[in-house]
């Protein structure tokens, strides 16, 4: 493995020359710090800290369930401490990129529930909205508070060289993670306070406090004083358990299944031991699907009758809202920055894999005889499942995609294997370079776009591994940006 | 507070309390039946033990057999089985896991710890560990949750429900437990010797009561008067008084001025304890009067789910 990467401590290496690299004491600026932290601090001080930090995750039961795996069963994720480091500089350019996105893509998807016009613009075809099954016509002419459908939005960035960010994925129906990234810097926090207070690292403690208080500003015309905002979950058995019952903690408001709900007289309200309670703005954690089963799916038990009727007029809000999935499908993404120009007339500061459709001709036959080669994705799948990279694949996968292409071309996009960027991290051997990317979580209510700065960082444990998603072994770091 | 919540925290305390009163009857009827006592054998000893603890209909159903065997097996580790031990803790912490946010860590990790244990306890396991060590540590367990919720929770609403299982469960499982004894120990030759002494005694034991009853009384043990202690003494903690005394001002507490019915009831149950004199109670028949409180209990929470909107 000789490929070349850009460690974001030690600079442009390989997986070989890392310990070179590292010796050689040529240190990024921002990680300035955290390099003399680690050759001044005893190995041994590091066991016991890595001890420690086990100890306070699996003690306040930061679990998730992972799916296919036995029932019930909850699990850590592993957590590196070794933070990830970006500079104002960087920072202040990725924020503005983000919220430069999700400020299109919530027009993207007025549009698209109104007039349309970006079809008519032919800048995205018709057939691509009518054939996606996560456009709900439900939604067409209907009116939500300041036009915001992605009040919280996830944007999955990754790091190739120096001064380039790609956008890898967007996360605009109920993106999950934010707890780790609140829990990761407690947890750091409390371990070495030292070598976070000489950094002058952006606090991020505040992010419930927003997310409250962006959930409240979307709260229907209609709600008397105080909105009332509820945290709506699947219940313990989904694998973000943990992050809903953080949340509705950190904010003070009610953790609500389905079940607590109900529909009365055009309003949503939850039973309360002091009589119903109304409920002006949902922040649910739940899919579109299962939202209500008079609406949707009726097998699903999760849901609340009549929710969809009362969403429409207009008597309760929902975070995020219905059918923003049709914005975030990976045969959406390649036309973000498109959309970008379109409605904002801006250029993108952040840009995109580059990505080839395989449902047009062109672009299908460079990914077929190109599969060694590329990463290929199922537009709709989520969490590095049903997914092909090229490089690590064994022909008879590769021959599996060619027919699952074939069969159903506009179901994938391909792109380049990229060298994501790496952060040194705790290994067995030692300290290694190991691949990571970047989640930050965008909020957005009646008054614009916040960015806490920070967001989960999460890295792939495995030696050269591309993969950093947790159900498929990755693990967390804590991110910092500098203040200056 | 949401109702549903509410629930789970009721319930979180009535399988708890469940759990330990399932441990006390056996560990005294096994205890008992190891006596040759005239007018009682071993298996009149499960027979009550079995009629105490309500006779579920599950128990027939499944042709079990009224020995110790059977039935140590149905209440303690059987899975299958919906009044074990195993099953109330397993509801217990099923319930606790739907409070995560509510209840302090302390509670979480002590419920989580009991179920740990008990998870993968069978019927080989228990007779290697020994019937009453283990009955002893589902009591301490329940002693230990019971000690943490006061002094790691708020005293709060979600406070309060949990309690109104506590107590609710414990007095609906004193007066079955009374009930049952003074039917079966009523044709008892009150001359034989110490015949009273181990049947009562060993009522006494089930409630933890038996020294309290010394401590009381400063005499021998008489039906009537472990009558009175586990119905209408205020200091007594297993007590139906005492138990409705807690219900009464745990409901207070959640419904204020509000003036719910249930708290009428409760108040109501109080009064009837309260103001009750054992020779009365015992020459108008005590079974009907227990039978009386019983039907209270339950007309009690069925009003609750009413006033809190809960489906209990």
């Amino acid at each position: 493995m000789t490929t070349p990467f850009l460690d974001e401590m030690y600079g442009p290496c390989t997986l070989d020359s890392f310990a070179q690299h590292r010796e050689a004491g040529q240190v990024r600026a921002p990680y300035r710090h955290i390099d003399e932290w680690l050759r001044s601090t005893d190995q041994t001080v590091f066991d016991s800290k890595r001890e420690e930090a086990d100890l306070i995750f699996r003690r306040v039961g930061i679990t998730f369930n992972v799916y296919g795996d036995q029932a019930g069963t909850e699990r850590l994720i592993p957590f590196d401490i070794i933070p990830r480091v970006l500079s104002a500089a960087e920072w202040t350019r990725l924020a503005a990129g983000l919220v430069q996105r999700v400020k299109a893509l919530n027009m993207f998807l007025h549009d698209i529930y109104h007039g349309q016009e970006v079809v008519r613009a032919g800048v995205v075809p018709e057939s691509h909205l009518l054939r996606n099954s996560l456009f709900r016509p439900e939604m067409k002419g209907v009116d939500v508070p300041g036009n915001v459908y992605v009040h919280i939005a996830g944007i999955d960035i990754v790091r190739v060289e120096e001064g380039t960010f790609y956008v890898l994925e967007d996360n605009l129906r109920t993106p999950s993670g934010v707890s780790y990234m609140l829990q990761n810097r407690a947890v750091m926090m409390r371990l070495f306070p030292q070598v976070f207070a000489k950094a002058h690292v952006a606090p991020v403690d505040h992010y419930s406090q927003e997310l409250l208080r962006t959930l409240r500003s979307v709260a229907p015309a209609t709600a008397e004083g105080e909105p009332t905002v509820v945290v709506m979950t699947p219940g313990p058995h989904n694998s973000a358990y943990f992050e809903h019952t953080f949340l509705a903690e950190q904010m003070g408001v009610e953790l609500a299944e389905g079940q607590d709900l109900f529909v009365r007289d055009n309003a949503v309200y939850m039973r309360t031991t002091l009589g119903p309670r109304r409920v002006d703005v949902i922040y649910r954690r739940i899919d579109d699907d299962s939202l209500d089963p008079l609406a949707f799916r009726p097998d699903s038990m999760l849901g609340v009758p009549g929710l969809l009727s009362v969403y429409r007029n207009g008597g309760v809000t929902l975070a995020n809202a219905i059918g923003t999935g049709v914005a975030d499908d990976k045969s959406s993404y390649p036309y973000v920055p498109e959309l970008i120009q379109f409605y904002l007339g801006e250029t993108p500061i952040l840009g995109n894999v580059p990505t080839y459709r395989c449902g047009l001709e062109s672009d299908r036959a460079y990914v077929l005889e190109h599969l060694a080669e590329l990463v290929v994705k199922q537009t709709q799948g989520s969490g590095g499942y049903g997914m092909l990279i090229g490089p690590r694949s064994t022909r008879d996968e590769q021959a599996k995609f060619r027919e699952l292409i074939n069969a159903h071309p506009d179901g994938y996009i391909a792109q380049p294997t990229l060298a994501l960027s790496s952060c040194p991290t705790f290994v067995e051997e030692g300290i290694a370079p190991r691949h990571i990317d970047l989640r930050p979580f965008i909020l957005t209510g009646m008054s614009g776009s916040v960015v806490v700065p920070g967001g989960l960082t999460r890295v792939a444990l495995t030696r050269g591994s591309l993969v950093v998603n947790s159900s498929q072994g990755g693990g967390t770091k804590d991110t910092w940006v500098l203040r200056a | 507070m949401l109702s549903r919540t509410a629930e789970n925290l009721y319930w979180t305390g009535r399988y708890i309390e469940r759990a330990e009163n399932l441990a006390r009857v056996l560990d005294v009827s096994y205890r008992n039946a190891l006596l040759d006592l005239p007018g009682s054998s071993a298996e009149s000893e499960w027979r009550d033990a079995l009629a105490s603890l309500g006779s579920p209909p599950q128990f027939a159903e499944r042709k079990q057999k009224l020995d110790e065997g059977d039935i140590t097996r149905f209440f303690t580790v059987d899975t299958d089985s919906p009044c074990s031990i195993k099953f109330c803790v397993h509801a217990a912490r099923e319930n606790a896991r739907a409070l995560r946010a509510v209840i302090s860590t302390e509670m979480w990790e002590s419920i989580n710890t009991t179920w740990l244990a008990l998870s993968d306890l069978d019927e080989s396991g228990l007779r290697a560990r020994g019937l009453r060590e283990f009955l002893d540590w589902v009591k301490d367990r329940s002693h230990l949750f019971r000690g943490i919720s006061h002094s790691t929770s708020l005293h709060n609403d979600a406070f309060h429900f949990l309690r109104l299982g506590t107590f609710l469960e414990r007095a609906d499982s004193t007066a079955r437990l009374l009930d049952t004894k003074y039917q079966s120990l009523a044709g008892m030759d009150a001359e034989a010797a110490g015949t009273i002494y181990y049947a009562w005694g060993a009522v006494l034991r089930q409630a933890s009561a038996f020294r309290a009853y010394h401590q009381t009384y400063h005499d021998v043990i008489t039906p009537q008067r472990v009558a009175e202690l586990l119905t209408l003494r205020r200091e007594m903690p297993r007590s139906l008084r005492f138990c409705a005394n807690q219900v009464v001002e745990h409901l207070d507490a959640l419904g204020g001025t509000r003036d719910l019915e249930s708290q009428r009831l409760a108040g109501e149950l109080h009064a009837l304890l309260r103001f009750a004199r054992i020779d009365r109670v015992l020459s108008r028949g005590i079974h009907d009067f227990l039978a009386e409180i019983i039907r209270r209990l339950a007309e009690l929470s069925a009003q609750m789910a009413q006033d809190f909107l809960m489906t209990v």
